[in-house]
């Protein structure tokens, strides 16, 4: 038992991590819809595009992009060291424009290992740079410390005024975020540029940035060449590490590459289905949504019949028929709370009155339900057309209790009445709506729905409370009552 | 609004709903055994079998056909007995005492015709005082009639006698009473009085009705403190040979004592209630754990009395003149 609770809550906690299927329904997240967008002449031949694309990274989780362009074939090509877009087409002429858009959820729970760098290869300077990077490396490296230390200083010289003379020959020569690189890889510190993008929301036209990623021993920390160490709190997305350009054009000129982006709200659970990752194919929602919807409502079963467990093997609450309650309260979920309430002991009522009639025929059980179910159906459709002339509305909810279960509860009610009496029907007739009420309460709340429907395994962590609870052998909560006249002794 | 602590009803011993389910029923009671009881025409056939005394089977009557020919079979019936073989809770039982020139005496006194009978059988085999309506037998059988020692403390109809029988060991017994409130019928939740028994004796110990103890009769005013079941121990014989028959290790026995016959075995119940823990202010836990604890299973039907007798009878006296003096009339709880 302890297992099945075990392996129920397990699995969730599993899913909710790996899928990252929400636990609370109605969870947000920021999502970038970033686009990228690709123009270029075309030289009226084959062409060929490449596009290099984000890699994995801390604090996004990147959801499948689609880059489809009419005219042209298209891929994802995973064998590069950058998993790159790449657009074919035999034969194009003019002016083109490409689109690549990428959904990006902004997501501080995940984590990517970091790619460590490979053997430190030593950039090759020409004279006089060698000198002057020597120098520039020798006098920073006894006020420094560690990598970042070196970073930081060397941003520093790069934009100190007045300039410092090596720095200024340096600088005519390499760009600063190339210069930043090169300089850190010579004092042994791996370094290299990248390509980012800096998401803003709206932002139409956007060109990638150069920043510079220095390896701090665990990971890659980022650098904007002029103002240093970038904080966490900037939202840049990782584009580009590995390849040398972000994207290639074969059989085209003039091109170039833009950005835009919006960002969005979207509940977690929407997106966890779009991404329909393996955890949730097998998930309910694989189902069609004419089937999605009817397993929302047999998924609180269980938690309707944990309800009913409770609340007869724990309070000793007596209802008629076992589950019987949990039907009513699906029908409740259906008709709302007092409506449903009134409607059902209205109905009940008058099929009880009508029975008592029909006992006095003397007919026989299935023929007695059979004429119950005919007269409960005229019943509700009385009820039905009276409250609707008297424009009350909610009568007409009374035709969302299945007709089977009116008619056996008038039944049931009626037998009793007989065998035992009109009060053990109040006993038994409120001990049943009183558990139907307390398992519909439940039953409606959101998170409890939510968890039913998106995390199935749940149930078996129910069905160990189930068996638990079967096991107990103490007191019920009304045999204080019952016993209370012993004697103390 | 009274309520007790469940751990002095561990102290006490109370028996709960649903221990006695887990742990006595199911682990005593063999499903397989449960229509012999359920059905009383078979528990009848069976007890007769194995030689227990019940009243007698007259007739049995399952068809429509039979019905037509009953006058023939009544005819030289003074007094007879019809119920439905799945009956329960004293529903469709017509007791007729005697006859007049214009039909039959109803233990009410009421008069009753042959076509009223006839009706009565109708209805009873087409299942309508049966559990869940299933069509049904009817049965015939002699009437019981009172003792003299209970002639003043019973209402309308014969008080019958339950027993707890514990893997063949009568742990606790009660003796049930009709009231007018009760509507003749002995069921505790509707209003009879229950009367605790001493096992060792069969003298009352106390009584309740509502739950509450009471010390009279609530109609016939009878002092309820002075009951003495007779022949005590041929009943507690009769009680504790039922477990031979049924196999059922926890077992409710109901008995009737007949003027001339005796005790007579009336009905077998596999689920016999709690109630009976009340009437006898005493739990059934510390019984059933000392019949429990015992190691040889092989004992004869003398044997398990004289134990039961004297393991839970109560000596004389002790104690028990208390629990009547603090119920003169009125509700002692608390
Ligand atoms: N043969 C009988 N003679 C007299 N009274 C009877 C007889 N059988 C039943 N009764 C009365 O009817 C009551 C209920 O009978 P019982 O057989 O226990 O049926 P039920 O299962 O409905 O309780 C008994 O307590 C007794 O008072
Ligand atoms: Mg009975």
């Amino acid at each position: 038992m302890l297992l099945l609770f075990a392996a129920g809550v397990g699995t969730a906690g599993f899913r909710h991590q790996e899928y990252r299927i929400p636990l609370l329904p109605g969870e947000q997240q920021t999502v970038w819809q970033v686009e990228a967008r690709i123009e270029y002449t075309a030289l009226g031949g084959p062409t060929q595009i490449f596009l290099t694309l984000p890699p994995e990274q801390t604090g996004f989780r990147l959801l499948e992009g689609t880059g489809a362009a009419p005219g042209f074939g298209f891929d994802v090509d995973r064998n590069a060291e950058q998993r790159r877009a790449h657009w074919t087409k035999r034969h194009a002429e003019g002016q083109q424009a490409l689109f690549y858009s990428l959904p990006v959820v902004e997501d501080p729970a995940q984590i990517v290992e970091p790619i460590p760098p490979g053997a430190l290869i030593p950039p090759r300077w020409d004279e006089p740079y060698l000198t002057a990077a020597r120098q520039v490396i020798d006098s920073l490296l006894p006020i420094t410390a560690d990598a970042h230390s070196m970073a930081v200083q060397l941003v520093n010289l790069m934009t100190s005024t007045p300039a410092d003379q090596n720095m200024s020959l340096l600088k005519d020569r390499y760009d600063d975020p190339e210069l930043l690189a090169r300089l850190l890889t010579t004092a042994g510190i791996p370094a290299r540029s990248v390509q980012v993008l800096l998401l803003e929301d709206g932002r139409r036209r956007q060109a990638l940035m150069e920043h510079v990623q220095v390896w701090q021993g665990d990971r890659w920390r980022l650098y904007h060449p002029t103002t240093g160490p970038v904080p966490d709190s900037e939202k840049l997305l990782l584009w580009q590490t590995e390849t040398p350009a972000v994207f290639e054009v074969i059989g085209g000129t003039s091109s170039r590459v833009t950005f835009s982006m919006i960002s969005q709200d979207r509940s977690m659970l929407e997106l966890a289905e779009e991404s329909r990752e393996p955890g949730f194919a097998l998930s309910l929602y694989s189902l069609p949504i004419a089937e999605q919807g009817m397993f929302k409502l047999i998924m609180l079963l269980p938690v309707g019949a944990l309800v009913v467990v409770f609340m007869r093997i724990l309070v000793g609450v007596r209802t008629s028929g076992t589950f019987m309650p949990v039907l009513i309260a699906l029908a409740f979920l259906q008709t709302d709370l007092l409506p449903g309430l009134a409607s059902f002991i209205l109905v009940v009522a008058f099929g009880l009155l009508i029975r008592s009639y029909l006992s006095s025929l003397n007919l026989l059980l299935v023929a007695r339900i059979a004429t119950l179910v005919i007269l409960v159906i005229g019943i509700i459709s009385v009820f039905s057309v009276v409250s609707y002339q008297l424009g009350l509305i909610g009568g007409l909810t009374i035709t969302f209790f299945p007709m089977i279960i009116l008619a056996w509860t008038i039944e049931r009610m009626s037998i009793i009445w007989e065998e035992e009496g009109p009060k053990e029907v109040l006993l038994q007739g409120g001990g049943s709506l009183l558990v139907a009420t307390l398992a519909f309460l439940l039953m409606d709340v959101g998170l409890v729905r939510h968890l039913a429907f998106n995390f199935p395994e749940l149930h078996l962590a129910i069905l160990a409370l189930v068996m638990v609870i079967g096991r107990y052998t103490g007191y019920r909560l009304l045999e204080l009552r019952r016993f209370a006249s012993f004697e103390p002794r | 609004m009274n309520w007790i602590s469940p751990w002095r009803l561990r102290r006490i011993g109370v028996l709960g709903m649903n221990r006695r389910n887990v742990a006595y029923i199911s682990r005593y009671n063999d499903r397989s055994n449960y229509p012999l009881v359920d059905n009383k025409l078979k528990t009848k056939l069976m007890a007769r079998k194995v030689g227990l005394r019940v009243p007698e089977l007259l007739h049995t009557i399952s068809t429509q056909h039979e019905i037509e020919d009953i006058a023939e079979l009544l005819e030289h019936l003074n007094s007879f007995v019809i119920k439905p073989a799945q009956g329960s809770g004293g529903k469709g039982i017509l007791v007729i005492r005697g006859r007049r020139p214009e039909g039959y005496v109803k233990s009410s006194g009421g008069i009753v015709d042959i076509a009223g009978i006839k009706r009565h059988l109708t209805n009873t085999i087409s299942g309508l005082h049966s559990l869940g309506g299933r069509p049904d037998v009817a049965i015939i059988e002699s009437l019981v009639e009172t003792t003299d020692a209970f002639e003043a403390v019973s209402f309308e109809g014969v008080p019958d006698i339950r027993l707890i029988v514990f893997q063949g060991f009568p742990v606790m017994g009660m003796l049930r009473l009709a009231t007018r409130e009760s509507d003749g019928k002995a069921n505790l939740h509707q209003g009879a009085v229950g009367v605790g028994l001493d096992i060792g004796t069969g003298q009352a110990i106390a009584a309740v009705q509502h739950n509450r103890l009471v010390r009279q009769h609530p109609d016939t005013n009878a002092d309820l403190s002075r009951i003495q079941v007779p022949n005590w121990s041929s009943l507690l014989r009769l009680a504790a040979s039922s477990y031979e028959a049924t196999r059922l290790g926890y077992l409710g026995c109901d008995i009737v004592i007949d003027r001339h016959q005796g005790p007579l075995l009336l009905e077998l119940n596999a689920r016999p209630g709690l109630s009976i823990q009340i009437a006898n202010n005493e739990g059934l836990l510390p019984r059933l754990r000392q019949v429990e604890a015992l190691d040889s299973p092989f004992m004869s039907v003398q044997e398990r009395v004289q134990e039961a007798m004297s393991w839970f009878g109560r000596s004389a006296g002790s104690g028990q003149e208390e629990l009547w003096q603090g119920t003169e009339g009125q509700p002692a709880t608390g």
